[in-house]
């Protein structure tokens, strides 16, 4: 198998995991995360195990895979170095925000919930791409950098 | 609060934390799906395959989850909010706008930034949840 085609069959088998686990975590249901995030009214606090339960995994992971010189399935890591904390980074992530608080979905749930062919998921996960397609439309256009 | 409403979301979390790991150690790369799904849409690229793949393996794996009792009696899809379908397709078109401007989602940032300690992702996951809960305040307020 060429290694392109096993980055690729690594990559399915890690979305196929990941949306199990966003299944089981409560992240696939729209009014579980607008109770996490509705913080000054009747907050459900349940959505914090989340990223508690994946940081805590991940936190311990990533270190001792990093020890090893290389990925598996590829000659050098891809992980983001840049520490810049840009204007982008902010606005884009407040953005962010708003669209979270407003749906309760994010982009991981909503694609992980097509499979339910109900009309909601599809219409975030439209309107996700067209939202994308205006960034990469304007980006140039735009101040300052990523 | 009940056992349940703190054991799924441990554990989904758990897997969702060992998925990022395998993702990590196979392909040498951050999880981060608005990042993955952004770059999909520029097809011939070298990396589009590994990274449609991935949005299967999401779509396929929330088939599993619908369609099975993998999540042992969690009723994953279950949508009690009366978010209309006109605020859903506003909060898309932010959610894509935002998390490419920004860098990253949930995943990218809220996981594997914060796992890897990253200042950026740090920034970011305090912006994108001190934004969600004042607009979630917001639009209890005046709606």
């Amino acid at each position: 198998m060429t290694t392109h085609n096993r980055n690729a069959l690594a990559a399915y088998a890690v979305g196929f995991i990941f949306a199990i686990g966003l299944g089981l975590s409560g992240m696939t249901q729209p009014q579980k995360v607008l109770g996490f995030l509705d913080l000054f009214g009747h907050w459900d606090p349940s959505l914090i195990f989340v990223m508690g339960g994946a940081v805590s995994v991940h936190f311990v992971t990533y270190r001792l895979i990093r020890r090893r010189p290389s990925p598996l399935f590829d000659s050098k890591w891809h992980v983001p170095t840049s520490r810049d904390v840009t204007g982008r980074l902010v606005i884009g992530s407040v953005l962010f925000g708003i669209g979270w608080g407003i749906a309760g979905f994010c982009p991981g749930p909503a694609l992980t919930s097509l499979a339910t062919v109900t009309l909601k998921p599809w219409v975030f996960v439209g309107a996700l791409l067209v939202g994308m397609l205006i960034y990469q439309r304007v980006e140039k256009k735009l101040p300052g950098k990523n | 609060m009940t056992i349940e409403s703190v054991l799924a979301p441990l554990a989904g979390g758990a897997i969702i934390g060992l998925a990022v790991s395998l993702m990590l150690l196979l392909n040498g790369r951050v999880t981060g799906i608005s990042g993955i799904v952004g770059a999909a849409l520029k097809p011939g690229t070298i990396d589009w395959k590994w990274r449609v793949l991935f949005i299967l393996g999401l779509v396929s794996g929330g088939a599993i989850v619908r369609w099975t009792d993998v999540t042992r009696g969690v009723n994953s899809f279950v949508d009690l909010s009366d978010v209309g379908i006109v605020p859903t397709a506003i909060a898309g078109v932010i959610v894509g706008f935002g998390t490419l401007m920004g860098s990253g989602c949930t995943s990218g940032h809220g996981v594997c930034g914060i796992s890897r300690m990253s200042p950026r992702s740090l920034v970011a996951t305090v912006a994108f949840m001190t934004a969600g809960i004042l607009t979630v305040a917001l639009l209890k307020a005046i709606v």
